[in-house]
């Protein structure tokens, strides 16, 4: 607050607003394009994602084939007009490959977004309400999260047979503490908040203003967590597959094409880089839209980052 | 202050107890039968059972996870599976390379990334601030194996500079030693720079918002002693805070890291143990990892004072 420009002024005009920041410079559009415009990582980020979901939904229309058939005597061909992207030492097309093993990267992406942000939620709403449960709660999420998540994740893989389910399952197990601690914080805070103390002395209940003052608080911050939790776990889906913890081989998924072009990568670095590129782009355009959507739901914040 | 740190030490051990009843009850719940395992094919049932009462399969739970700490004090964190080899002592033969591999990470990662960072803020809204930012948000998307990749392509393959995979040990001289960690701790560091780099640079900003620094400029004193000297002083608790934290990207990513370069540390170790569902191994390299984690963070708070005086408990 101590702004230094406005020391030698004299008391009473306050120099640390400026003019521009009152006056709204041009009248901001409304819609979704004025939005975008505003916005633009949110826009490019979306766009990315969109074409990814797309790329996901209607791989079999575009040009694909089968991405698990067989062609053993046109094993590990280079790019060319009959394989887009190669084939692998199996004689399958990496193209149709890639575009498949989108629907399995997104597919985990999005369920442990939303089964970590969900559990999170419940479990960060009790534990910033009800004060016994709180310090047990806030114990166990400090010893999970003492565990690195990817070597949780691995170590919860190793126990189960490998599907996509228990993928899904496995980081999702990793990523809840962080959500329960980031909605714990958040709870915590409001509940200092003078319109909360103003509805218990009005008799609201307790789960009406859970309703009606706690969550639609929580929603943004829990938002751009959630994107954030997507990227992150479409990179530890693809690890897991790579290592052999993650999904079935005979599913593409694209830390299993990595894992199976690993040992010929040195001569064939096509087969790795394909996938490498999807994923990373995919991830990219996640965190992009993450960065976005934290600058538009939480100024303070973009500030500071 | 010793009341403090007696105070800190002994919060660790609740978080400690909750790692290890976890990691505990990773393998009870494991599936297979180790008495069955080790008693081999040709076993009658008796046998089994006798091997199982011998090993304290039969006892209950809390009486098993009880001997089982006790066993760890002492070192002792079982027997493979596979190898039949204590676990301690197959760990103690993998920690050089993913001990060496860390620290030049480590090292790399934080005389990249905070130098990086207080540039972003010195130079706030420059294109120089624009690229640590895009780099920012390029290393936490780019996973470690993609970056792993590329590198050992164009600088191992294309242009023959590094070696492409392998280890070294130090002992055979500390060239060859560094020579094969640079790639690996190029990839594994990109997240960590990314991260340290992103939280130095908003640090930075509120630090040289601050009067101090408006006096030392006065004063006249040159910029890279107002930044270094003065400026990054102050934002060190919560830059190395966050270094602590990204320790747990550091051991996750080791993992893949040792699996792209083919260094034979404990990341390659539980990847074999992974494949071969040798759970003691998984167990005790989760267990070490874990309290390293702890420990680093602790050694880390009780650091603070050194690097604020201001901070009195």
């Amino acid at each position: 607050m101590g702004g230094g420009s406005a020391a030698s002024l004299p008391p009473g005009v306050n120099a640390a607003v400026p003019m521009q920041d009152i006056m709204p410079p041009v009248k901001p559009k409304k819609g979704v394009i004025g939005f975008l415009r505003r916005n633009p990582t949110i826009a490019i980020g979306g766009f990315l994602v969109l074409l990814m979901v797309c790329i996901a939904i209607f791989a079999p229309f575009l040009f694909t084939k089968d991405p698990t058939a067989l062609a053993p005597a046109l094993r590990t061909r280079e790019p060319s007009a009959r394989f887009w992207f190669g084939s692998d030492m199996l004689g399958r097309d990496i193209y149709s490959r890639v575009l498949y093993g989108a629907r399995v990267s997104l597919t985990v992406g999005f369920a442990v977004a939303i089964c970590a942000s969900a559990i999170g939620l419940f479990i960060g709403l009790v534990s910033g309400f009800i004060r016994v449960a709180d310090s047990i709660i806030m114990r166990i999420m400090d010893g999970m999260m003492s565990i690195p998540s990817i070597l949780l994740a691995i170590a919860l893989m190793a126990l189960t047979r490998g599907s996509v389910g228990n993928v899904v399952l496995a980081i999702t197990v990793a990523e809840i503490p962080r959500v329960s601690r980031l909605v714990r914080g958040v709870v915590l805070s409001l509940r200092e908040q003078p319109y909360v103390d103003a509805a218990v002395a009005s008799g609201t209940r307790t789960p009406m203003i859970i309703i009606r003052h706690i969550l639609p608080n929580t929603l943004a911050p829990l938002t751009v967590q959630a994107t954030y939790i997507c990227a992150s776990a479409m990179i530890t889906e693809a690890i897991l597959s790579f290592i052999g913890a993650g999904t079935p081989p005979i599913i593409p998924s694209w830390g299993n094409i990595m894992a199976e072009g690993r040992a010929l990568w040195q001569v064939k670095p096509y087969i790795v880089f394909f996938p490498a590129i999807f994923l990373s782009i995919t991830v990219l355009a996640v965190n992009l839209l993450g960065d976005g959507l934290r600058d538009a739901l939480d100024p303070r914040m973009a500030k500071r980052l | 202050m010793f009341a403090y740190v007696v105070r800190r030490v002994l919060a660790t051990i609740p978080v400690m107890a909750i790692v290890a009843l976890f990691v505990f009850s990773l393998l009870y719940i494991a599936p297979g039968d180790p008495a069955a395992v080790i008693a081999g094919d040709q076993a009658t049932p008796d046998d089994v059972e006798r091997i199982r009462a011998s090993l304290g399969l039969d006892r209950p739970y809390l009486v098993r996870f009880g001997a089982w700490v006790w066993d760890i004090m002492r070192g002792d964190l079982g027997v493979s599976i596979f190898t039949n080899l204590p676990v301690s002592t197959m760990i103690r033969q993998r920690i050089e390379p993913t001990l060496s591999l860390m620290v030049v990470t480590l090292i790399l990662a934080v005389s990249i990334a905070v130098p990086m960072g207080v540039v972003a803020a010195w130079r706030q809204g420059t294109w120089i601030d624009r690229a640590v930012m895009a780099f920012a948000v390029l290393g936490f998307s780019v996973p470690v194996f993609v970056v792993g990749y590329v590198l050992a392509y164009f600088f191992a393959l294309e242009w023959d500079l590094l070696p492409v995979q392998g280890y070294t040990p130090f002992a055979r001289g500390f060239w060859p030693w560094l020579e094969n960690l640079i790639l690996p701790a190029i990839a594994l560091g990109s997240v960590y720079i990314a991260l340290i780099a992103r939280i130095t640079r908003a640090t930075m900003l509120e630090v040289l918002q601050q009067d101090y620094i408006r006096t030392a400029r006065a004063k006249g004193l040159n910029q890279g002693g107002i930044l270094f000297l003065h400026a990054l002083k102050n934002a060190a608790v919560p830059i190395i805070t966050v270094i602590g934290i990204g320790i747990a990207l550091l051991i996750g990513g080791a993992v893949v890291t040792e699996s792209v370069f083919a260094i034979p540390g404990l990341g390659r170790l539980t990847v074999d143990a992974i494949l071969r569902r040798d759970y003691p191994v998984i167990q005790g390299v989760v267990l070490l990892f874990s309290f390293v984690y702890v420990l680093v963070n602790l050694a880390i708070d009780l650091a603070y004072t050194l690097f604020d005086p201001r901070i009195r408990y």
